[in-house]
């Protein structure tokens, strides 16, 4: 690694970039020395870097063409280390700083002295478009193969395998009016709405605010033109209504004026975000922005012309090279050749000419250019070759010539001898674009303006657009477009603007003549047989490929885009579409309006995995939510489940002689602690809603499927919940406290969509019954204390009578616990004797111990979620939404008992009862399965078949949907649907495996212990 | 009224009790606040919530009566009565949340339950399943603009407004009480997510946590 | 995402706060079980997927808790209107047939399409 430290296309003078401190950077591992203020590709070009990258397709040697967001050829992957990588960063966007590291994306294994240059040498016939369908599609298994080396040579640049040590965030903002774009339009926009009083939002993709305002030739107010953005951007500034962001991209526009912004925040600083004070800064931020108005002030993006090998390094954009000059200090050249269609682009040549350098011509392809700056160009003695245009640059890793011919644009062909002109840059213009990618994202079409040759964006509510994004460009047009842009938005948004509120300043006027319509420069040589000429330089499509797909059918341009690839990726189309639509238009016999615009999409330029996820990652990537004694459960060793967005406990494995148990020997413990002694689960993630109202006992009769009319104060009833369709969609317990007041319990997952249930019904079908429900879910902590010494246990605790005969099951009632004022529901979920303690959570921690305390010589077992399965699986009770899939009735689970056909109103689900579907005998319906053998724990969601010896595809009669060991049974047991599965009772099904064996199960009923229920109502 | 089960959750002994964030100050810390702290955090955990449901006209004339404060009747409305210790907030149109000194709860339904006689509504004790944090400081608002998308710019969010709404991945409701105090209402089993989505937004400017 | 008036709360929100509930304006049969397997079905399951004009129903999840209903236009999303439950919309396919299918484009579009009784979004 040599260290350089001249900069041979470093300017002596001019720009703005800080010669008096110098960075240090590397690219593909070879030292360069830069300045503050330059770009990546600034400080590359100062250092005569002409190649920084391989093509996509082809692998031909690409330089910096552009010096904003359209550059398609300087894309880089950065990064100093494995884990500071970031793909596609363009050079034109990235700020130097000390110690930058960046790489050619593509150009596998070396930039210089590529392998798949061969490619690009053999030329078209080799690689038409289509050509990976075309050449890789059999056989199609080898996709895949091909794929890993085809994607290698590509270079799409990669992802850092290490985790990103950088964090992210998000910011919602609002505003009255976002202005997006910080040049003449943008600002002048910005200063008229902000002076109303407006909430502004100004947001830019560069490094500085001011746009083309900061490398123009231009006076404001008779002083150069970036005095007056200092002047405007401190107003703005100074105003609390104001907010400004540079380096910040806005990359979406979404519905109803929802705009994401990109806010590189520490980007330009180091290769990982530095901290303050010890303090973590996000690297990028995220603005959320939903805006009452939208200013689109996107400027546009200058087209260069197609003419043959127009992809060599050497080839930039007549405004880019202006940039680098004036705002950078950078000449990228020697010799200079400009090739235009148009005024504006003569500009290049005069900065070029007056930085000292040769302009050795100007090629015009206009019959007889004039105008000021034309006449500026002749006075300095510069050839203008009019009618002309460059038809193919020479060279072979960097441009050593032009050839320049008479052409006829009409007749689309060379009309005269070519001169091959001698020089090592071509600066090229072939009009400007409006960049309408915003727009279009919000899914309007554009028009096609003849009078800016260019698409203009379809007006759409609550967006204006000014200045250059809608085809108005003299400058001192242009702030008076966007200043009355910015009047017009904060007015619709209900604020006055006075008419000084719209002042801008005097800008200096300069007569342009009009452009010609130019696009595919003519060869001698037909498109096909001519040198390259490239439409879209980071896809690789030719003028040539875009005339073959026209040739081969594709005549909308939504699929010339697709068989080409123009417009793209990363790049969407910014230097390429309208030159690509113009010349399959062209091909096509058309105009360009009628062959219409392909549709831009999000994001206008890529956005880090990172910004996108913002904080929501890592520990914060989804609600955890816990109950009051989860703090307990960490402490015991708990390993959690994750039931919705709760943590509950799922078992506890218990150290044993210096060994972890497994989860099954936890289990096995745990289930056995509650059949014979006692275990307590953690309950208080079911869900609870309080009802209250005299028409509540009316409201359950219709939302459940059971009755409701005659359970009493003190008692607790089973309910189902089915849709309107007969199908289960939640189940639990509901106890009547007081005549008018319930308190339903639901299943853990279900709580919040029952409650929206119920208010759903009530809102829009039955307002007129009197009720209303609360959720109640965190307000409780649920403890269930339950095996035969549960009463032994809690009685030493409680001043509740415990007695069955006066505490019968399905009783609740209120009392102390552990001195505590708590509610105690008698119901059971494992099939023993239980108790539900139901206390305030903020107590909770206080009853949960001293049950402890008390309940050590009873054998007080915590038991996790996997338990409460096995023991409520044996006693056959369901949960929905295992059990149950949305197609299971509640006669499907032989449920008939919860079901209340005679009830006086057609509550919900009942209707659907009787349909003919509902009613046949072929229904899945759940069963219990005894495996032949007792040591198989057949699998959840294992498909069921009743004849094993038919032939694939065999035909399914079920699944299992619940299945685990079952320590009292000593034996395998399992839940499924069998296709009439109840009529069943005694057959063998089998269950297939995927390893080849067939297990054997019987069709049992659902209740494998105690199916008296004798021992939950002891 | 017998209709309806009333229940007091406060035993008559002192019994040791855990607010929501109790585990999270442990298990992810309570930085200190200092000197260029620019957001400090303080839990008011153990107060009384109760959710009141009904009529505007019935509940505030039962309101007034017994607590001296009146019911918020346009939406987001925030009340407070004169000693700033009890609070009624608009939640729906026939929603409001009472906060109230911890203990005064039940006595307080009591009160009002004889207030409004026969009327329907609905008054449900929550004080379990919510806290209270605090949210000062002069980037109080950025950590919120991080944290919810509603608009908090605090030119638009008047002293005396409270709202539901989205915060990260979940909801709880924010309330501006005072010019310099934001508070927000969190459901018990999200707090841990909140607290710790707090602080980690609130790094950048030295959030700190009152102890 | 969709910026969505809740007629209760009177304020915009943004769409995370909501939840669609697919079709408005659906009557569950008077007597259920006086109707015919397929006037049932019918309920059930058969909902309009129109291009331009839909009345849908959305909850405020995250607010109020509040069902209400808006008619959108489903080529262009733009929410027309939001109302009450127990209201009817002011705008209708038979009312609106003169508006074009694509983006609205004009002044006059843009008045005709402020949601009704809201101030717009100026806080």
């Amino acid at each position: 690694m040599s260290q350089s430290t001249k900069q041979p296309n470093r300017l002596a003078a001019g720009g703005s970039v800080d010669r008096t401190r110098t960075l240090k950077f590397t690219f593909n591992g070879q030292a360069y020395t830069g300045h503050p203020g330059d770009t990546l590709a600034s400080a590359l070009l100062a250092n005569g870097v002409d190649l920084v990258n391989r093509s996509f397709k082809y692998s031909r040697p690409r330089g910096i063409v552009a010096a904003g967001a359209e550059e398609p050829n300087a894309v880089m992957q950065l990064g100093a280390s494995e884990a500071t990588q970031v793909p596609n960063v363009r050079a034109t966007q990235q700020a130097l700083y000390d110690g930058l590291v960046a790489y050619s994306t593509n150009g596998w294994p070396d930039v210089q002295k590529d392998l798949m240059s061969w490619i690009g040498k053999l030329g078209a016939p080799f690689m038409p478009p289509g050509f990976y369908y075309k050449t890789f599609m059999a056989p199609a298994s080898m996709w895949m193969t091909y794929e890993k080396y085809i994607r290698k040579t590509a270079g799409l640049g990669r992802s850092p395998s290490e985790p990103d040590p950088d964090i992210y965030d998000h910011m919602n903002r609002h505003c009255d009016v976002l202005v997006i774009g910080g040049g003449p339009a943008g600002l002048a926009a910005a200063l008229s709405a902000a002076r109303s009083g407006a909430r502004v939002i100004v947001a830019d993709e560069q490094e500085a605010m001011g746009g083309s305002l900061l490398d123009s030739r231009d006076r404001l107010d008779d002083q150069p033109a970036h005095a007056w953005v200092t002047t405007a951007l401190e107003e703005l500034a100074a105003r609390d209504n104001v907010t400004l962001l540079t380096r910040t991209t806005a990359n979406g526009y979404h519905d109803h004026n929802f705009v994401t912004l990109h806010e590189r925040r520490t980007e330009h600083l180091a290769d990982s975000a530095p901290t303050i004070e010890g303090r973590r800064q996000p690297r990028s931020r995220l603005h959320r922005v939903r805006a009452g108005q939208v200013v689109l002030a996107t400027g546009t993006h200058e087209r260069p012309l197609v003419y043959g090998n127009n992809d060599l390094p050497g080839n930039l954009l007549a405004g880019a090279v202006s940039t680098y000059i004036r705002r950078y200090g950078v000449i990228p050249g020697r010799k200079l050749v400009l090739t235009t269609s148009n005024d504006h682009a003569y500009r290049a040549a005069l900065d070029w000419h007056e930085a000292g350098h040769e302009v050795v011509a100007i090629a015009d392809a206009r019959e007889a250019p004039e105008g000021e700056l034309v006449e500026q160009a002749r006075k300095h003695g510069i050839r203008v070759i009019a009618g002309s245009a460059i038809i193919e640059a020479t060279g072979s890793k960097r441009v050593s010539g032009a050839r320049v011919a008479r052409i006829d644009r009409d007749g689309f062909k060379v009309v005269g001898p070519v001169e091959t002109l001698d020089c090592d840059t071509i600066a090229s213009s072939g009009g400007y674009s409006p960049v309408i990618h915003l727009a279009s994202h919000t899914g309007a079409r554009p028009t096609w303006n003849e009078e800016v040759l260019g698409f203009v964006p379809h007006t759409v509510k609550g967006v204006t657009t000014t200045g250059g994004a809608r085809g108005v460009y003299p400058l001192a047009d242009v702030l008076a477009d966007g200043a009355e842009a910015g009047a017009v938005a904060a007015t619709a948004m209900g604020f006055e603007v006075a008419t000084e509120a719209r002042h801008v300043p005097q800008a200096t006027v300069v007569t342009e003549g009009a452009a010609c319509a130019l696009y595919q420069v003519p060869h001698e040589k037909p498109t096909l047989r001519a040198p390259k000429q490239f439409v879209d330089l980071q896809n690789d499509v030719t003028a040539a490929a875009i005339e073959l797909a026209t040739r081969e059918g594709f005549e909308s341009i939504e699929h010339v885009k697709r068989y080409t690839a123009m417009g793209f990726g990363t790049d969407q189309g910014k230097l390429g579409n309208i030159n690509g639509m113009a010349i399959a238009a062209r091909c096509l016999g058309k105009s360009i309006p009628e062959v219409g615009t392909t549709v831009f999409r999000p994001n206008y330029t890529p956005v880090t995995f990172g910004a996108v996820v913002g904080r929501h990652c890592r520990e914060l990537f989804d609600p955890e939510r816990y109950t009051a004694m989860h703090q307990w459960h960490v402490e015991h060793g708990a390993e959690f489940e994750d039931v919705g967005q709760w943590k509950r406990p799922w078992y506890y494995p218990r150290r044993v002689n210096g060994r972890l148990e497994s989860m099954h020997e936890a289990v096995v413990r745990e289930c056995r602690a509650v059949r014979e002694h006692v275990g307590i689960l953690d309950a208080s993630t079911l869900g609870k809603i309080d009802i209250q109202g005299p028409g509540a006992r009316e409201f359950l009769g219709r939302v459940y499927t059971n009755k409701w009319a005659k359970l009493a104060p003190g008692r607790v009833r089973y309910g189902l919940m089915c849709k309107d369709d007969g199908m289960v969609m939640d189940d639990g317990t509901t106890s009547c406290l007081g005549e008018n007041h319930f308190l339903m319990t639901t299943t853990t997952g279900g709580a919040a969509a029952v409650l929206e249930w119920l208010e759903m019904w009530h809102q829009t079908e039955w307002p007129e019954l009197d009720v209303y429900f609360t959720s109640v879910t965190d307000h409780w902590a649920t403890m269930t204390v339950t095996g035969p010494e549960a009463r032994k246990l809690l009685a030493e605790i409680t001043d509740i009578d415990l007695d069955r005969e006066s505490f019968k099951f399905m009783d609740w009632r209120e009392g102390r616990v552990a001195d505590v004022p708590a509610r105690v529901f008698r119901i059971s979920f494992t099939g023993e004797l239980a108790f539900e303690i139901n206390v305030q959570a903020n107590y909770a921690m206080h009853v949960w111990k001293t049950l402890f305390e008390h309940g050590d010589k009873y054998g007080l077992t915590p038991y996790g979620t996997e338990t409460m399965h096995v023991l409520r699986a044996e006693k056959g009770f369901i949960i929905a939404g295992q059990d149950t899939d949305g197609s299971v009735t509640p006669e499907d689970l032989g449920m008939h008992w919860a079901i209340g056909y005679d009830k006086p109103f057609p509550w919900i689900g009942k209707r659907a009862l009787s349909r003919s579907d509902t009613r046949r005998t072929d229904r899945k319906q759940l069963v219990g399965l005894k495996p032949r053998n007792p040591e198989v724990v057949l699998q959840e969601g294992a498909q069921i078949v009743f004849d094993p010896q038919q032939t694939i595809p065999m035909t399914m009669v079920g699944h299992v949907t619940s299945s685990y060991y079952s320590p009292t049974l000593e034996s395998g047991f399992a839940l499924a649907v069998v296709k009439g599965g109840h009529q069943r009772m005694g057959e063998t099904v089998y269950l297939p495996m995927v390893d080849g064996t067939i297990h054997e199960a019987e069709i049992v009923g659902t209740q494998f212990v105690d199916p008296e229920g004798a021992r939950q109502n002891v | 009224m017998s209709d309806i089960r009333q229940f007091q959750t406060h035993p008559e002994v002192e019994i040791a009790t855990e607010s929501p964030l109790a585990y999270s100050r442990q298990r992810s810390g309570a930085p200190a606040i200092t000197v260029s702290s620019q957001v400090m955090l303080r839990e008011r955990p153990f107060q009384g919530h109760l959710t009141l449901r009904g009529g505007a006209i019935v509940l505030d004339e039962a309101l007034r009566h017994v607590l001296g404060l009146s019911l918020p009747s346009q939406p987001h409305g925030l009340n407070h009565d004169d000693s700033g210790e009890r609070s009624v907030q608009w939640l729906a149109p026939d929603e409001w949340l009472l906060i109230v000194p911890g203990g005064e709860e039940f006595s307080l339904e009591t009160r009002l339950r004889d207030a409004l006689g026969d009327a329907h509504v609905s008054i449900v004790d929550v004080s379990g399943g919510q806290t209270v944090i605090d949210i000062e400081g002069e980037m109080a608002h950025a950590v919120l603009m991080k944290f919810t998308h509603y608009d908090v710019d605090p030119t638009v969010f008047p002293v005396g407004k409270g709202v539901t709404t989205g915060f990260a991945k979940t909801s709880a409701i924010l309330r501006r009480s005072s010019a310099s105090r934001w508070e927000l209402v969190v459901r018990r089993s999200f707090a841990d997510y909140l607290y710790r989505w707090l602080l980690d937004a609130g790094e950048e400017y030295g959030i700190g946590v009152e102890r | 995402m969709f910026h969505i008036y809740c007629p209760y709360c009177e304020e915009y929100r943004e769409e995370e706060e909501f939840h669609p509930k697919g079709q408005a304006h659906l009557s569950r049969p008077e007597d259920p079980d006086d109707c015919s397997d397929e006037a049932w079905g019918d309920y059930l399951f058969f909902r309009d997927n129109p291009r331009g004009i839909h009345h849908e129903m959305w909850v405020h999840a995250q607010g109020c808790r509040k069902f209400f209903n808006i008619t959108r236009h489903t080529v262009t999303y733009e929410i027309l209107e939001t109302y009450k439950m127990g209201e009817q919309p002011t705008i209708t396919a038979e009312t609106n047939t003169a508006r074009p299918a694509a983006t609205a484009s004009s002044a006059d579009d843009r008045a005709a399409t402020e949601v009704k009784g809201a101030q717009g979004v100026q806080a």
